[in-house]
């Protein structure tokens, strides 16, 4: 082929005019299987590269080799959805100059959109290639190892970025279609070992529960919904992570087998659980902007109902055609919430990092009704408080609150929660669930936080919600 | 009735979310010897701070002749337990011996006659003196089949039809109903199989039995599901009282509804139907009377 692409790591590096202080950017479709960071991060170390700006959909604990990378001063700056693990830990305990900007995914496709995230050069993994570009996160040859579906998280930086280099493990014959990322917008074609293991995709925050407790909240969960006036014939529906959440669809699908009541479309992170009910018929169509399991990397790659779409076209809040604008549910999870119903997903009760914003503040906005479902207490850890540690959705934009011990429910949604009561459901006051939660527990001691900021919540608009502070030892 | 180990605080904690009709923490076979000391002070902490929702309180001591079981005793009733429960009990002496130790504490604390018991019946001794446990004591609320232990009495092992349990079962639930108190089936461990534990619980409804014992909340549900009487049943059970009601104002001795003589027996099972109707909550308790 003439115009073939195909270079190596480094050469599609120097080819791309990657320089000091530039930004860089992945996708996190892999969640914790995810290996394009870190080969790239070290091949721009070894290469001497300094002072880069590292602006990724997600981070997770595979991400750890990061922190040797930023104590070197290869990356100086990172904006991103979420951290976890040991680079979560080492940086709440002030390991960076510069805090991490976290975005919420339909902030960040609408930041890259609207220039004031950009990007230079975008390295985007990809379960199949052709020499010219065209890449996607679905297996095309019987050589493919890996799988995962969409890359509606990465589309936006193909989009807009200046130069874009697609990773991939299975380069296939020309053309590879249907494509998800188009030859047009590719500069390099770099072919590699692994771009990472498909198996880890369902690990981290994704859990299909047999906890107890999860499945009492689901249950609850799906009662809510039920008798909340939204669940009428052609309904819509996106649950978050977190093992009840994910779990309401279970419990659902046996009102919606009963009543004949259809949902029109499911939305967002797409699971094995959504896959089931649409092949049965009980969901129109699948919108999905992140494959949560293999399940659902594999019904994108054969089921034409089961549609992929970009960051932008999912949750951007400054794009009204944006898909959550026509979501009627959404379930979520939560860290914390807060007796103004505030939530915070992002930082934990001991003041490190350890969430994901991901698209919470995007589709408990946009939705009809929002629905956070969570324990009172996590072990001895008090989940209702009277403050969150870090806000990332406001109150305002939160109609539901699903715990163990009893619904709470906006007083800003007055109807709701007359019609959870006249169905007999245990509706309280969100104070009588804190102070509850307070009871068992005590009070908490304040946090030991520090003067450094390092961290700081982007809104959806790209204003600053919080800023959160470093932890010390 | 939930077994909670009485080690795991945090199980102990939230146990009551999930409604079960009564709570059972346990000292005996779910906590270690080492840990017996260090479980019988959470007991006791937990049965006076902790909000179990009015869900009654039991506990399962140590057998007396061991070394815990009169501590055991003495840390509970202290916690202000509704019932204990016996482990391994073969004689009405036994639990006399219990009953002494029991209102021993009780009058130290000023309150003689407030704990109820019952008693596990866990061996082939156990089983052929059921009756003369079940009425050694006028606290004794209830007695219960603890299969593991008997079955490894008996020389057999536990099958999925409880073919080995049918003659415990059933001398269990005879012993109750003539001593007049409950009788509780043995616990079901298989948590992957739901659709065993269901008929396991259908079984045992059908042999009398007043209720089961559970290790895990998921169980919770179905043990409802099969004990709650149906929707039918309550309007012939309802039906049924109507008309004592309506004989009764008219100083008529003959019973009848829809045509049909009521006898005694059908009046005391409707009774029992309207009761659990309204335990289960799905009577209102005004409805009912």
């Amino acid at each position: 082929m003439r115009n073939s692409k195909l270079a190596s790591l480094e050469e599609a590096i120097l080819r791309s005019g990657l320089k000091d202080g530039m930004t860089i950017s992945f996708h996190h479709h892999f969640r914790g299987g995810d290996k394009v960071v870190n080969l790239v991060v070290g091949k721009l170390a070894e290469m001497g590269f300094r002072d880069l700006h590292l602006a990724a959909s997600s981070l997770s604990d595979v991400h750890a080799p990061l922190i040797e990378h930023i104590k070197a001063g290869v990356i100086t700056s990172i904006s991103t959805s979420g951290l976890r693990g040991e680079l979560a830990d080492a940086i709440s305990h002030g390991l960076m100059e510069k805090p991490v900007v976290f975005r919420s995914h339909g902030g960040r496709g609408s930041a890259i959109a609207g220039g004031e995230l950009h990007i230079d050069v975008a390295f985007l993994g990809a379960s199949s290639c052709d020499e010219l570009g065209n890449a996607s996160g679905c297996p095309r040859s019987e050589n493919a190892k890996s799988i995962c579906g969409s890359l509606g998280y990465a589309l936006p930086d193909a989009e807009y970025a200046d130069h874009v280099v697609v990773l991939t493990d299975d380069l296939v014959p020309y053309p590879n279609v249907p494509m998800s990322i188009r030859a047009s917008r590719v500069e390099s074609v770099v072919v590699v070992d692994s771009v990472g293991d498909s198996s880890k995709i369902s690990s981290g925050a994704i859990r299909d529960s047999k906890n107890p407790r999860d499945v009492l909240l689901a249950k609850q969960a799906a009662k809510v919904i039920l008798n909340s006036g939204y669940f009428k014939d052609g309904f819509s529906i996106q649950t978050g992570t977190g093992g009840a959440s994910l779990a309401v669809v279970k419990y659902l699908r046996e009102s919606m087998v009963g009543s004949g009541v259809k949902a029109s479309f499911a939305l967002g992170g797409i699971t094995a659980h959504m896959v089931k009910l649409h092949q049965e018929g009980l969901i129109g169509k699948l919108i999905d902007v992140q494959s949560f399991d293999k399940v659902a990397a594999e019904s994108i790659a054969s089921d034409i109902a089961h549609q992929e779409v970009s960051a932008v076209d999912y949750a951007s809040g400054q794009h009204l055609g944006s898909a959550v604008h026509a979501l009627d549910i959404v379930i979520l999870s939560a860290l914390e919430v807060d007796s103004d119903f505030n939530v915070n997903v992002l930082v934990g009760s001991d003041g490190i990092i350890r969430g994901a914003v991901g698209g919470h503040p995007d589709t408990a906005e946009d939705s009809a009704l929002s629905i956070i479902v969570c324990p009172l207490l996590r072990g001895r850890i008090p989940c209702i408080v009277p403050k969150v540690t870090t806000l990332t959705t406001p109150g305002r934009s939160v109609d539901v609150v699903v715990t163990e011990y009893g619904i709470a429910v906006n007083p800003a949604r007055p109807e709701i929660a007359e019609r959870l009561a006249a169905a007999g459901l245990n509706v309280v006051d969100i104070n009588a669930l804190c102070e509850k939660a307070m009871g068992m527990t005590g009070r908490p001691d304040p946090l030991p936080f520090g003067e450094r900021v390092v961290g700081i919540v982007m809104d959806r608009k790209g204003g600053i919600l919080d800023k959160i502070r470093n932890i010390e030892q | 009735m939930m077994f909670i180990p009485g080690n795991k605080p945090g199980m102990m904690a939230d146990a009551c979310i999930y409604g079960p009709d009564s709570i059972m923490l346990d000292l005996e076979d779910s906590v270690t010897l080492a840990e017996k000391d260090a479980a019988r002070l959470l007991v006791y902490h937990a049965l006076r701070s902790v909000d179990f929702g009015g869900v009654e309180m039991v506990v399962r001591i140590n057998p007396l002749n061991t070394p815990y079981g009169k501590k055991d005793v003495e840390a509970v009733v202290k916690g202000g337990v509704d019932v204990i429960r016996m482990p391994k009990t073969e004689t009405a002496d036994e639990v006399r011996e219990l009953e002494a130790e029991v209102l021993k504490v009780e009058t130290e604390l000023g309150c003689p006659g407030r704990t109820k018991l019952m008693a596990a019946i866990e061996s082939a001794l156990g089983v052929v003196n059921a009756f003369d446990i079940a009425k050694a004591s006028p606290r004794m609320m209830g007695i219960a089949l603890g299969a593991e232990d008997y079955t490894a009495n008996l020389k057999t092992s536990r099958t999925a039809e409880g073919t080995e349990l049918q003659l415990a079962r059933q001398t269990i639930v005879v012993a109750a109903r003539a001593a007049g108190i409950a009788c509780f089936d043995t616990v079901f461990s298989n948590l992957e199989d739901m659709e065993g534990f269901r008929r396991e619980v259908e079984l045992v409804k059908a042999l009398g039995f007043d209720g089961k014992s559970i290790i895990n909340p998921r169980q919770i549900e179905i043990v409802n599901e099969v004990f709650t009487p149906s929707a039918k049943d309550i309007e012939k059970a309802l039906l049924v009282i109507a008309a004592i009601r309506e004989a009764r104002s008219k100083g008529s001795g003959v019973i009848s509804v829809n045509g049909k003589m009521v006898d005694r027996p059908v009046v005391i099972r409707a009774e029992r139907t309207i009761a659990l109707a309204v335990a289960s909550g799905i009577l209102d308790r005004e409805e009912a009377l």
